[in-house]
């Protein structure tokens, strides 16, 4: 399955990414009428130091905690990807309390919010992906560890 | 084929069907569910009375789910009896079903101590399932003054879902604070703080003695009236059908890491069992969703001849009222025992994370909860802070924290 | 205020509609341009810093930014210029000799752009690319004058060595130290997936790279940087560096700051130390301590490596180029003084030199009357721009071009010409990891490969046009151009006849 990897070697830490991915799931048309003077909730977070960068989005585990955890069956996996059912999602947080990689997070709503890799939303393709300006964040298939 | 009897139909029971399904897609399933409903969460009921989702939407699964699972539900049914030796169980119409493999996913019962006088109250309720959900709904209205006893979980959340439906609402416990299980004393007061600020008030370290009709006689002798008393003192494993058999049962039914009873051929799952809790070193029953869940499945897996184990249970809650969220994981040892704590304050946020021998043991998170996940697995993974950039994690929760290497395994590899 | 102020050249234009405060300028600029105000949660900006490199522009999403060329006015005059003016104030107020990056600005004739090409018409017939094949493939290196045989009659086959490449293009000098680690790593990539050269200038070659060898040229300068047996067997040809088109006559000086960690091991520079490269070889006086070196390096490697003598194209570029192709070098490069440079005296680079194609129309000839255009390739640089260039210089006489500007622009270069700060924001003229990582090398040679690939189109279209297969037959083939708007001297130099002849 494909998934969202980020190469720290080549992430400025920009934070574009995130920008990009609230824009993608806003709705809106146009980034400005999204964006403008309001707090955003992004699905992928840009991390690091110093000296290193990278963002952190969800991994769709093959096994994933969240889904096991979600105590309004919320979260679920179809063909791969770990979705979230909003109207089902109550903000008890026990998601954000189990994801090792802390890729949940509260939404603009209170429920839950993280990153379907773009299949709902219009972009139709990782909105991160296509708007990293140095190549950092790529869709692709890896091989199981 | 396989027969499967899954006693119980809670999550541990989704669970455990899953698990079956995923190594055996022919056995016979068969469960036994004392409620009426399908599989819902029972955390959901305080969420319900909040008006956050409603029946429809607390189903934990899709309305096709048995039929998908093919799986056979028995609806207000009980289990009475496992003949082990017979291969079958005794449901409490007379009838038995047979069966190969059993899960024990009974759950918990609330526990009511012996209050005198209890019988002259009028409107008296439990706060674990739908059905006493929706009886306590009938019985209050925006006149009602509410008694909650027990400052639990269980009692908070039930506060928390009545509050915007009732006149008052008192908690009491004969704990001096409240939440006692999960917190501390610094944190349990902040979060109490923030309660009463949201209108709900505390009688601590106090507790109904006795009952004369609407009035509460507390131990201190002071004698509160209501009108609607909700009782959430605590809750007791259901282990009797366990111990019947003759399975080990503690205070719930023990279990291994792969979810075995005793007995052979029957596993059990959920806040029934008593299995063990890897930040503790000990056994203890853990009665948390994740949990219930994830040992449900490894059950269910085993039972089907597939090999799961289930070996890194910590106790873990989050838990939320009027928008202050907390989350908790794992134990606080204190100093005596040889645990060290790190203390953050902040604008309305609490962190103490604590830890023992170079090992996160445990973590109260106050207010800001982002990315709690990464100290939980911390805990659940035993992850020497030696190899990790603790002073930043203690600061920030940041996979920054981890070496390059380790960095790139978690994130960049299929996990 | 005092004297010494001068007026921003740039001003940063936010357009606070469509701002949306995300910071990206703020995180982008190595200048500090931007900042964020958290009181009013709006960016300012400090146009005093900006070099106009365009990264903010580039990177922000909403379109916010722009940066235009300031108004504010000298009292200029026809001799008097705006740049001329601020110069006198800056060496007035510091004392110093100014630096400038890149190339010569100033408005001196471009001579390609006066140049126009040939095509078929009726008489003879055009090709078509697409359904001909067409060979864009050229041999660098001593050609035979004429064919030799043996006593039982057989041709002689056995060339000097010669540098093959699938079109007649290559990347020129830039060192390790003036570019990033990920600037060498696009070129040396984009080199070897495109079948052609890149060139390590004086920096040494980083071990990681000699993979890339058979596509790389090393270079010999006067400070004969990183040179030993090694680097010379790993290249595919062997580069003396007698001069430079932006700066001839003078030598280089790579700052102490810059030589830190894999820079100085590469440069087998002390770390700290100012790498100065002399203005003159100290071994070289004549054409024939010239030939010592040619003989030396060519020794070195067991005559399996075509020797290429670069020079800057100064006045008396034929006459030197005539002596050059007699020390036994194969290749002559010429760098015309439009060619850029990380960092010059502005005196210098913009007012020395000569331009490239005069240069080499000028050599071509040279050599041919002499007799000897056989003993040498010609590559001519100094800003070739497009694939039109690379024919029109092709068709004054060069058998392959240099090209660095346009490979840098390629890989984002906006020719702020700041180079010399070392704070690219590109990640190219920069030793600061943070900026290096901005360039990506899997984008960047690909960048570079598609830029190659759309001249070679170009060039079969050009070619084809004028019923040419080859470069090898457009060579020297100056009935394929015409002029305009020059004069008599220009196109007697040029050799070739005004548009309409």
């Amino acid at each position: 399955m494909k998934r969202v990897y980020v190469n720290e070697q080549w992430c400025l830490g920009c934070h574009l990414c995130e920008y990009n991915c609230a824009f993608a799931n806003s709705g809106e048309a146009d980034m400005v009428k999204a964006l403008k003077g309001k707090p955003i909730y992004p699905r992928i977070k840009v991390e690091g130091t110093e000296l290193v960068n990278f963002a952190v989005s969800c991994r769709h585990c093959t096994d994933p905690m969240c889904v096991k955890s979600c105590i309004a069956g919320a979260l679920s996996k179809h063909d791969g990807a770990v979705c979230i059912d909003h109207s089902k999602c109550v903000g008890c947080f026990t998601c954000i309390l189990v994801c090792p990689y802390g890729a949940l997070s509260q939404g603009e709503t209170g429920a839950i919010q993280k990153c379907e890799l773009c299949l709902e939303n219009a972009c139709g393709e990782p909105a991160c992906v296509k708007g990293c300006p140095n190549g950092a964040i790529v869709y692709e298939e890896r091989d199981t560890l | 084929m396989k027969q499967y009897v899954i006693i119980g139909n809670g999550v541990a029971a989704a669970g455990c069907i899953e698990g079956i399904r995923s190594v055996d897609s022919e056995g016979a399933i068969t469960v036994v569910s004392k409620e009426n409903h399908a599989v819902y969460c029972r955390p959901l009921i305080s969420y319900y009375l909040q008006g956050k989702t409603d029946l429809q939407r607390m189903n934990y699964r899709s309305s096709d789910f048995y039929e998908t699972m093919n799986c056979r539900v028995l609806y207000g049914k009980e289990a009475i009896k496992i003949d082990s030796a017979a291969n079958h169980v005794l449901l409490n119409d007379g009838t038995t079903l047979p069966c190969d493999r059993v899960c024990i996913a009974t759950g918990s019962s609330p526990f009511v101590p012996a209050f005198a006088g209890l019988e002259t109250v009028e409107k008296k309720f439990s706060f674990m399932t739908i059905d006493d959900t929706l009886a306590l709904e009938q019985a209050v209205n925006a006149n009602s003054h509410v008694l909650i006893v027990g400052a639990g979980l269980i009692g908070l959340k039930c506060a928390e879902g009545l509050r915007d439906r009732v006149a008052s609402i008192t908690v009491c416990d004969l704990a001096d604070r409240i939440l006692s299980s999960i917190l501390d004393k610094e944190c349990a007061a902040v979060m109490q703080k923030h309660l009463e600020e949201n209108g709900i008030r505390f009688m601590l370290g106090d507790s109904a003695e006795r009952f004369e009709g609407n009035t509460a006689v507390m131990k201190s002798g002071k004698r509160v009236v209501f009108d609607v008393l909700v009782l959430a003192v605590g809750v007791r494993a259901n282990t009797d059908l366990a111990k019947a058999l003759g399975a080990e049962v503690n205070r719930g039914i023990i279990v291994d890491s792969h979810m075995q009873t005793t007995s052979p051929h029957i596993y059990a799952a959920g806040d029934c069992t008593e299995g063990e809790d890897i930040s503790l070193g000990k056994r203890r029953v853990l009665a948390l969703l994740p949990n219930a869940y994830m040992q449900g499945h490894c059950a269910g897996v085993n039972m089907a001849g597939g090999s799961a184990v289930f070996n890194k249970a910590i106790a873990m809650n989050s838990i939320g009222f009027f928008g202050l969220h907390a989350m908790t994981a794992g134990c606080y040892f204190s100093g005596e025992e040889g645990g060290e704590m790190y203390e953050q304050t902040g604008d309305g946020t609490l962190k103490r994370l604590f830890t023992k021998d170079g090992l996160l043991t445990g973590f109260i998170l106050i207010g800001n909860v982002d990315r709690a996940g990464i100290y939980t697995s911390l805990i659940r993974e035993k992850t020497n802070l030696d190899t990790i950039d603790f002073e930043m994690l203690k600061k920030v929760t940041t996979m920054a924290a981890f070496s390059g290497k380790s960095r790139r395994e978690k994130l960049g590899g299929v996990v | 205020m005092s004297v010494d102020f001068i007026y921003p050249e740039f001003e940063v234009v936010r357009n606070d509609s469509r701002c949306i405060a995300c910071r990206v300028c703020e995180r982008q600029c190595a200048n500090e341009v931007h900042s964020f105000d958290p009181k009013q949660g709006s960016i300012l900006s400090d146009e005093r810093k900006c070099v106009n490199c365009q990264r903010c522009v580039s990177l922000c999403p909403t379109r916010a930014l722009k940066i235009v060329k300031s108004n504010c006015t000298l009292r200029e005059n026809a001799n008097w210029k705006d740049d001329t003016i601020k110069e006198v104030y800056k060496q007035a107020a510091s004392g110093g000799v100014l630096l400038s990056s890149m190339g010569n600005p100033k408005e001196f004739p471009v001579y390609w752009d006066k140049i126009l090409i040939n095509a078929s018409q009726v008489t003879n017939p055009s090709i078509d690319p697409l359904r001909e094949p067409m060979e864009t493939r050229v041999f660098l290196g001593k050609k035979p004058d004429r064919i030799t045989r043996d006593q039982n009659g057989n041709i002689r086959c056995k060339l000097p060595p010669q540098l093959e490449l699938s079109m007649p293009v290559m990347f020129s000098a830039m060192s390790y130290g003036s570019i990033s680690y990920n600037a060498h790593a696009s070129l040396a990539r984009a080199a070897t997936e495109l079948g052609i050269c890149y060139n390590t200038g004086e920096g040494g070659l980083h071990e990681d790279f000699y993979a890339y060898g058979p596509n790389t040229i090393v270079q010999v300068a006067s400070g004969r940087f990183g040179v030993h047996k090694d680097y010379l067997d790993a290249g595919a040809a062997i580069e003396i560096k007698m001069g430079q088109g932006a700066k001839p006559g003078i030598g280089g000086h790579l700052p102490g700051a810059k030589i830190i960690g894999d820079v100085s091991r590469t440069r087998m520079v002390p770390e700290g130390s100012d790498a100065i490269s002399p203005a003159p070889h100290h071994d070289i006086y004549s054409i024939e301590d010239l030939r010592q070196l040619v003989y030396s390096l060519k020794e070195a490697t067991q005559y399996q490596k075509p020797i290429i003598v670069k020079v800057a194209a100064v006045h008396n570029i034929a006459a030197i180029a005539s002596g050059v192709a007699r020390s036994g070098a194969d290749i002559i490069a010429i760098d015309g003084f439009r060619g850029g440079t990380g960092a010059a005296p502005t005196r210098i680079r913009d007012n020395v030199g000569i331009p490239i194609e005069l240069a080499l129309a000028a050599v071509d000839q040279r050599l041919r009357d002499e007799g000897i255009r056989n003993n040498v390739s010609l590559v001519a640089g100094g800003s070739i721009r497009c694939a039109s260039d690379v024919v029109k210089a092709i068709a004054l006489g060069a058998d392959a071009c240099y090209i660095a500007t346009a490979a840098l622009l390629a890989l984002g270069c906006h020719l702020c010409r700041t180079c010399q700060s070392g704070k690219c924001n590109w990640g190219i003229a920069t030793q600061r990891p943070e900026l290096v990582k901005r360039l990506n090398p899997d984008m960047g040679a690909q960048r570079l490969v598609n830029l190659l690939t759309a001249w070679k189109h170009e060039i079969k279209e050009l070619l084809g046009g004028m019923g040419i297969n080859s470069i090898e037959a457009l060579k020297g083939n100056r009935l394929m151009l015409r002029g305009i708007g020059l004069n008599e001297k220009e196109l007697e130099i040029l050799g070739i006849s005004h548009a309409g002849e």
